[in-house]
């Protein structure tokens, strides 16, 4: 199963490494992976996203709270959260398919953050469905680049911590 | 007044209680070196290896529990303490590694002798630093020693750059360290100790696996006030060998692959295991699935990753061995009724009808030397009162079965990482903890040989470690698989008989002896031992078809072992010796 896991880490080099490689040398499964300073530049929020049965959750959770630069760790796919993401698209559409781009990007809440001649590029932002759905309605008209920022999450107010 | 950062390395391993580090020099390290040359505070032993350096550190923390010490330079210097590291991180050995490091406008520059050593080490390190700036360099070394020293020990390497060494600041020893990150567990939780006391009080058939945690908490007696109790016999894996007195009528021995008989069955057939600072190594369980099938598991473990990595476990208790257990004794203690040696008697006397079936055992032989024999032979003369050290294979097994533990600290070995080459430097490290003390390497012509150089750090430092060499002219325990499960194909295990150790021990001036027929054994190890004050190499020429036996076959249940019941017919022929 997929769990999403956040971590509040030191804000120092070399702590991705020793995450990443933990997941690595222990033939776990990174599928993303966000970093980001928080309101302390201290510390860094880490979110992954990664997958394996209970026992192998529980062994990436205990494995990732012995780092010593790690400080906390939440599985929050056991708790109320929300999560985010974020896909720029870069889409080169027929002339008669360019109405059609605007009025989907329109629907998911998306904005056009540049365009050319022959191509918009639009940001969306939100949980994974809603950007898988996105790219998939792209598809067809035509992608010519697209990047995702791997997953963001955090709990709701009031679930336990 | 302002300090170097060298000066400031030296404060600190004062401020430590540091008195004996172990190290080579090198360019980037020269600083620190200029500072070692008259201290009187630190004494530097110079190793022949980098690797050495580690080992001797790792044995010095094992023989005495506080964490051991190495200096090296930067680039191969580093590079070579990779193995001592991974071995001490295995074992949960406390060190503090300290490597030079080219200077920092340098890194990354692949300058000569430069190596990334904080990446090199990040998997194999408890946590390791790169001091950037000299008034970062006290609290990370107070943090260094902290780390390795506290929760489950292990080694922390600080890599540190020329200019960091030379740079200078306001030398401040901090009161506390942050780490926010960091904090182990001591305390296990009442209640699942509770739950713990309250399968003990259910159990019929319990058996306690005790690991190296118990002897790193320092949870002897309390081990044997619970053994004792609630009449629960007591294994102990390889790193946990001395926490309970082998001795002891409790005692089952060591468990696992090369474990004993009755130790193995009594796992198989118990209906609790206590499972305490042990982590459920394969070599201690082998098929997992079909380990300890009947017990209900109860595993007390400071670090909480050994808990459930590999074996269901229904009572986990994260926590010191040591306070766990004096809580635990005392529930039990207060809630006992008395009837232990009832509710155990069958239990009981169904282990010493293992004991009786199948004990440890061999063929011994006028002719030829039983390696066994000779390990059996250091006991006695010894007494058990000595600090034995092992290289790794069949040495090693031989060591761990036919002498007997009845102190913590007194059996070294290489365990997890199984590093051939361990034995030797770890003996040395040993012996400069405890200059009083026998201390005694049981080696194999292989491993000897890979660390072997380090006889001249022996000989120099007057530290009269005892190398008893079981010579059989192979590398015995791939040479026993390679017998057992590829058909005899001898595929590079030969090393003959080469090179002639006495001669080896004589050129570093230390003294060579060889015992080649069964009566030359006791008087070699009497002079060897007792009269010589010098290190020694004993070669003794060994049976060399010997296995270790009894073996449990790599994957299978752990009852399915095997014995040596081929009587040995076939006339055997010793290689001759020069």
């Amino acid at each position: 199963m997929r769990h999403t896991i956040t971590m509040l880490v030191e804000n120092k080099f070399g702590v991705l490494s020793r995450i990443s490689g933990l997941f690595s040398g222990r033939g776990y499964n990174i599928e993303s992976l966000s970093v980001g300073e928080t309101m302390d530049p201290a510390y860094s929020q880490m979110t992954v996203v990664t997958s394996g049965d209970d026992l192998i959750i529980e062994q990436i959770t205990k494995q990732l709270n012995k780092l010593v630069d790690v400080i906390k760790v939440t599985d929050v796919t056991e708790f109320e959260h929300v999560e985010r993401e974020m896909v720029l698209i870069k889409v080169k559409p027929k002339a008669e398919r360019k109405a059609e781009v605007l009025s989907l990007a329109g629907i998911f809440r998306g904005r056009v953050v540049d365009s050319s001649e022959d191509t918009y590029t639009i940001e969306v932002t939100g949980d994974e469905k809603k950007i898988d759905a996105f790219v998939n309605l792209m598809t067809p008209i035509g992608i010519k680049e697209l990047v995702r920022t791997g997953k963001v999450a955090i709990l709701r107010e009031g679930m336990k911590k | 007044m302002k300090l170097t950062g060298a000066e400031i390395f030296i404060e600190c391993l004062k401020r430590e209680g540091v008195k004996h580090i172990f190290g080579y020099p090198g360019g980037v390290v020269l600083n620190i070196f200029d500072m070692l040359y008259d201290n009187k505070d630190v004494k530097l032993i110079l190793t022949r290896h980098e690797q050495g350096a580690v080992h001797a550190a790792d044995g010095y923390a094992r023989a005495t529990g506080k964490p051991g010490v190495v200096l090296v330079t930067s680039g191969p210097g580093a590079t070579n303490t990779v193995t001592g590291i991974a071995n001490a991180a295995m074992d949960s050995v406390p060190l503090v590694v300290f490597t030079g490091q080219v200077p920092t406008v340098l890194i990354g520059n692949d300058a000569f002798q430069e190596a990334d050593i904080v990446g090199i080490t990040r998997p194999c390190t408890k946590h390791n630093f790169l001091v950037k700036d000299v008034n970062d360099l006290a609290v990370t070394v107070k943090e260094a020693f902290h780390i390795a020293s506290s929760g489950r020990p292990g080694p922390v390497l600080i890599d540190l750059p020329k200019d960091v060494t030379v740079g200078k600041t306001e030398f401040v020893w901090p009161e506390k360290i942050g780490l926010a990150g960091y904090k182990p567990k001591y305390e296990g939780n009442k209640w699942m100790i509770a739950q713990a006391a309250a399968e003990i009080q259910k159990s019929k058939k319990a058996v306690i696996v005790a690991g190296g945690g118990a002897i790193i908490s320092g949870a002897t007696k309390e081990l044997k006030e619970l053994a004792e109790m609630a009449q629960i016999p007591v294994t102990t894996t390889l790193m946990g060998i001395g926490a309970f007195p082998e001795t002891h009528k409790l005692s089952l021995g060591m468990p696992g692959m090369h474990g004993t008989y009755y130790a193995n069955k009594a796992i198989q057939e118990a209906d609790l295991l206590i499972a305490l600072g042990m982590r459920f190594d394969d070599r201690v369980t082998g098929k997992t699935d079909a380990f300890a099938p009947n017990a209900t598991i109860v595993q007390v473990d400071i670090d909480p990753t050994s808990i459930r990595k590999n074996i269901r476990v229904d009572v986990p208790v994260v926590g010191d061995v040591k306070r766990v257990l004096t809580v635990l004794n005392k529930m039990l203690k207060s809630e006992a009724k008395g009837q232990w040696t009832a509710v155990r008697k069958a239990w009981l006397s169904q282990i010493d009808q293992w004991k009786a079936e199948r004990p440890l055992s061999y063929n011994p032989d006028s002719e030829v030397i039983k390696p066994q024999f000779v390990v059996e032979k250091i006991y006695e003369l010894t007494k058990g009162d000595a600090i034995i050290c092992t290289e790794v294979g069949q040495n090693q097994m031989w060591a761990a079965q036919f002498y007997k533990y009845d102190k913590p600290r007194t059996f070294i070995s290489s365990g997890g990482l199984g590093t051939m080459g361990f034995g030797f430097p770890a003996a040395i490290g040993a012996q400069l903890a405890h200059p009083d003390k026998l201390v005694i390497d049981v080696a194999g012509d292989g491993s000897i040989q890979m660390n072997i150089q380090e006889l001249a750090t022996a000989v120099i430092n007057k530290l009269p470690v005892k190398v008893a060499i079981l010579n059989n002219g192979f590398l015995g325990m791939v040479r026993q698989w390679q017998e057992l499960f590829y058909g005899e194909r001898y595929s590079h295990v030969g090393l003959d008989v080469v090179p002639d150790f006495v001669k080896v021990a004589e050129a570093y001036n230390a003294v060579g002896l060889r015992a080649k027929k069964p009566s030359e054994v006791e008087p070699v190890l009497k002079e060897g031992l007792f009269k010589i004050k010098k290190p020694v190499f004993m070669d003794f020429v060994v049976d060399w078809r010997e296995k270790v036996f009894p073996m449990v076959p790599a994957g299978a249940p752990i009852d399915h072992m095997l014995f040596d019941e081929k009587k040995q017919e076939k006339k055997h022929k010793l290689r001759a010796v020069k």
